[in-house]
């Protein structure tokens, strides 16, 4: 039995809030900043999404045997239609060929799993809807926003009929362990976990152009060699597709390495590429894995701390699920009077209340960015996390003056 | 004394230091004097004054090294000149104090030999303290000449051709930031002077280091940024010494009033945030030229009830005004560095410093603003007074990031400087 690459590549972008001051909270319920948000979607668009899609589509063209998956978050499909058609259709394109599996995730990228199940089912429903509207299939694997994971997440997926989900192979809960094999969550019984194998795909999402790396140059070849005397089942590279051309420029020579990938692995004939359901499908798992505590694959903690890791963040995030009843509420009791402009009104804040719970508006409340700092100035359309939190609880506040409207 | 040898010897001319008469410049110069002492340079320190108050003033002053005798024994002399120069003197501060001294002090001790002896204008007076620095000078020896802002350069430069040794001149303030762009051609000419002659700029910002090299033509090459720090002491008053009316929140402008610190916008933005949160109250701590317009200012806008001035404060009064505040504002024009946001944070105290600051290279846990954004500012202030939650992780933060601004790591890097001058 071969060593399959398992490919999966993050595709997101929120909805950025604009500069949302005390003076709009009650006069102005526009929160997001489409000038910004269009300009960072196209400028990401030109650097990574349709130069790395067309390199892929190329790849898969010439080599039938190259496979790879996505999971494209429902709020950066929502801009790719508006402000990016094209990169749409090269996704579409991509779908087109077979070689390409889409997984499911939250709708907005958020991290509704934590505080309502309910509204986490919803948008992981959502986002399946969305994903055979556009690419025409059901996504049978489940990846939770920036990897979060437990036991009990696995648990409420498998109910919802996904065979496969993803996760960090975070050391404290590898152990001994290897992640280059399929496992079975504690409390599921039939879907099976694929963990991010985290040094080879941080080798290139992270190091690829660190000049103190003392690998550095990472050549083809060289990575090539290195998949091919691990050991396993799969060897899962998990990573954000801003990989290639927004993190790593293309002229560290990026594109050229994943270019050069399948003629390399073509070399060692027990490695194969395969998607993550054809992992699924082809392995049983060697072992059982009890993760109780929540990991993710964020930064060197792992944990949540990059999200609700201080007291902004955690009041932040109790507060908008706060709403969550409320709005609903609203909706129901002017449903049944028959009021169809309040109806109207109070489903477009039940829209609006879907788009702040985008993990990346907690992201940028994070205050220990000293260690992780780069990576957490990514886009942050703030001078600090301070003024995230202030602008947050400004559009807050508009929202909850929103409800009580008559 | 052999130990002494191979030490850094450095004639520094200062200002005084804190509690008399603290601004920004007084307390950076008793910084940087006993960082360097935490370094083993010995550092003469000469200290211009009045007359009249010498009795009082100078046995603090002395004092404040003599507290800690083990390290700074030896390593810092002071060298008193009766001079009325004095940190943030103008032209007019310094005619009115001149007239009210030959007037009042000369009459009144018309008997016991003292005669008219300080000049009739703030620039003879500068030249006077210049001429007299070179006598000191002379008197010892010395491997460097260390002065601060303009009033100290015709000294530094007079000393430097007596003796012949590098002369630093550190900037901690240039008649751009004190006149919100309209200098005074006679001050900026000697700063330029200065600038020129000397060896080596210190420079207390990036922000100030931008303007040397704009305005007086320095290359960036000759200007070495020294960032200032703070003194960390816990500074804890009973509650009741520190809380205002049960319920209502205070805002915090404290400094110099006047147009380089931005009181007016200050003011502007009170004027909103009272519109917003009714039970909000300002205090104004500081005197300056512009502290009649402001007070006249909130009562026409209807704030003589909300804004009180407390006039100039010192010593433990300032870190009362600090504790009792909800948030401390900064809302400088033009700040070369800015401690006063360090001080407040020490207090407990959150800051909303202007970008136009030195001090907001060195914080990054605050909120900043550009000073003529008032909506911006209201927007932050609002905001801190209402979350709690923001304001103590400002605070908790802010602390841990103020706790690494020490006076000993500036000693070490000024001490640096000195090393690659002296070599």
């Amino acid at each position: 039995m071969g060593t399959s690459i398992c490919f999966y590549f993050q595709v997101h972008q929120p909805f950025r809030l604009r500069q949302y001051s005390v003076f709009d909270v009650g006069k102005n319920h526009n929160y997001f900043d489409d000038v910004k948000n269009k300009a960072i979607c196209q400028k990401v668009a030109n650097k990574c999404y349709l130069p790395a899609n067309k390199t892929i589509l190329g790849l898969i063209k010439k080599h039938p045997e190259f496979k790879v998956s996505y999971s494209i978050s429902g709020v950066a499909l929502d801009q790719f239609e508006a402000y990016a058609p094209e990169v749409l259709e090269t996704f579409k394109q991509l779908a087109a060929t077979g070689n390409v599996e889409f997984l499911d995730e939250t709708y907005y990228h958020s991290l509704a799993f934590l505080y309502s199940k309910k509204e986490f089912k919803h948008q992981v429903l959502e986002h399946r809807a969305k994903i055979q509207k556009l690419f025409g299939v059901t996504p049978q694997v489940f990846r939770n926003t920036e990897l979060i994971f437990n036991n009990e997440l696995a648990h409420t997926v498998e109910e919802m009929g996904y065979k496969g989900i993803l996760a960090e192979g975070a050391d404290r809960v590898m152990g001994w362990r290897s992640p280059n094999y399929v496992y079975r969550p504690r409390t599921t019984s039939k879907i099976k976990l694929l963990l991010k194998n985290y040094k080879l795909s941080d080798d290139v999402a992270f190091r690829f152009s660190n000049r103190l790396w003392n690998e550095y140059p990472l050549t083809t070849p060289k990575y090539t060699h290195w998949l091919a005397s691990s050991e396993g089942q799969t060897i899962n590279l998990f990573m954000d597709y801003e990989t290639f051309g927004e993190h790593q420029w293309e002229d560290t020579g990026i594109f050229e390495f994943l270019r050069h990938l399948p003629v390399e692995v073509a070399r060692h004939p027990h490695l194969s590429f395969k998607t993550p359901s054809e992992v699924i499908a082809d392995n049983e798992p060697v072992g059982e894995m009890d993760i109780h505590n929540l990991i993710s694959w964020a930064d060197m903690e792992r944990d949540l701390s990059a999200w609700l890791g201080n007291k902004m963040q955690q009041s932040a995030l109790k507060e908008i699920y706060l709403l969550e009843e409320k709005i609903e509420k609203r909706i129901k009791a002017e449903d049944k009077k028959g009021n169809e402009y309040l109806k109207r009104s109070f489903t477009h804040l039940l829209m609006d209340w879907r788009k702040l719970q985008t993990s990346d508006h907690f992201y940028y409340m994070c205050t220990k960015w000293f260690s992780d700092g780069d990576v957490h100035k990514y886009f942050n359309p703030y001078d600090s996390p301070y003024e995230a939190f202030i602008t947050f609880m400004n559009v807050l506040n508009d929202m909850i003056v929103r409800l009580q409207k008559k | 004394m052999n130990m002494d040898r191979g030490k850094i010897r450095v004639l520094m001319f200062g200002w005084e230091f804190p509690p008399i008469k603290s601004g920004g410049l007084g307390t950076a110069c008793y910084g940087i004097t006993k960082g360097l002492a935490q370094h083993g340079v010995m550092t003469t320190f000469v200290l211009p004054h009045a007359y009249k108050q010498q009795e009082c003033d100078f046995a603090q002053v002395e004092g404040l090294f003599d507290r800690y005798k083990e390290v700074y024994d030896h390593t810092v002399k002071v060298v008193h000149v009766n001079s009325l120069i004095r940190p943030y003197q103008n032209v007019d501060s310094y005619s009115e104090e001149v007239t009210h001294y030959h007037t009042e002090v000369v009459k009144k001790k018309k008997n016991d030999g003292m005669k008219q002896i300080y000049s009739n204008n703030l620039f003879e007076e500068v030249e006077r303290y210049a001429q007299m620095s070179k006598m000191i000078a002379l008197d010892g020896e010395y491997d460097l000449i260390h002065c601060h802002d303009w009033m100290t350069y015709q000294a530094g430069i007079a000393a430097k051709k007596a003796i012949h040794k590098p002369l630093i001149i550190h900037v901690h303030a240039t008649e751009f930031d004190r006149t919100g762009g309209h200098p005074n051609q006679h001050v900026y000419d000697i700063e330029h002077y200065g600038m020129h002659e000397a060896d080596m700029i210190m420079a207390v910002s990036e922000f100030t280091k931008g303007m040397i090299c704009e305005h007086y033509g320095i290359a960036p090459s000759k200007v070495c940024v020294i960032h200032n720090a703070v003194e960390n002491a816990d500074r804890v008053f009973d509650k009741g010494q520190v809380e205002y009316r049960p319920g209502d929140k205070v805002v915090l402008f404290l400094g110099r009033v006047t147009l380089q610190k931005g009181p007016d916008y200050f003011l502007k933005a009170a004027v909103k945030v009272k519109e917003l949160e009714p039970n909000v109250k300002f205090i104004v701590a500081g005197s300056g030229d512009m502290e009649a317009k402001l007070i006249r200012g909130a009562a026409e806008m209807g704030l003589a009830k909300d804004m009180l001035f407390t006039g100039f404060l010192q010593g433990e009064d300032v870190d009362r005004a600090f504790q009792l505040a909800d948030v401390y504002v900064m809302p400088s024009v033009s700040e070369p560095f800015g401690i006063t946001p360090l001080e407040s944070l020490i207090n407990g105290t959150p800051v909303i410093i202007s970008k136009q600051s030195g001090v907001s290279e060195v914080l990054s846990h605050c909120l900043k603003v550009d000073f003529w954004d008032i909506d911006r500012l209201v927007n932050q202030i609002v905001a801190v007074l209402r979350h709690k939650i923001l304001a103590d992780e400002m605070v908790q933060n802010g602390q841990r990031e103020v706790k690494k601004l020490t006076w000993e790591r500036v000693g070490a890097k000024v001490k640096q400087v000195y090393n690659e001058m002296v070599a």
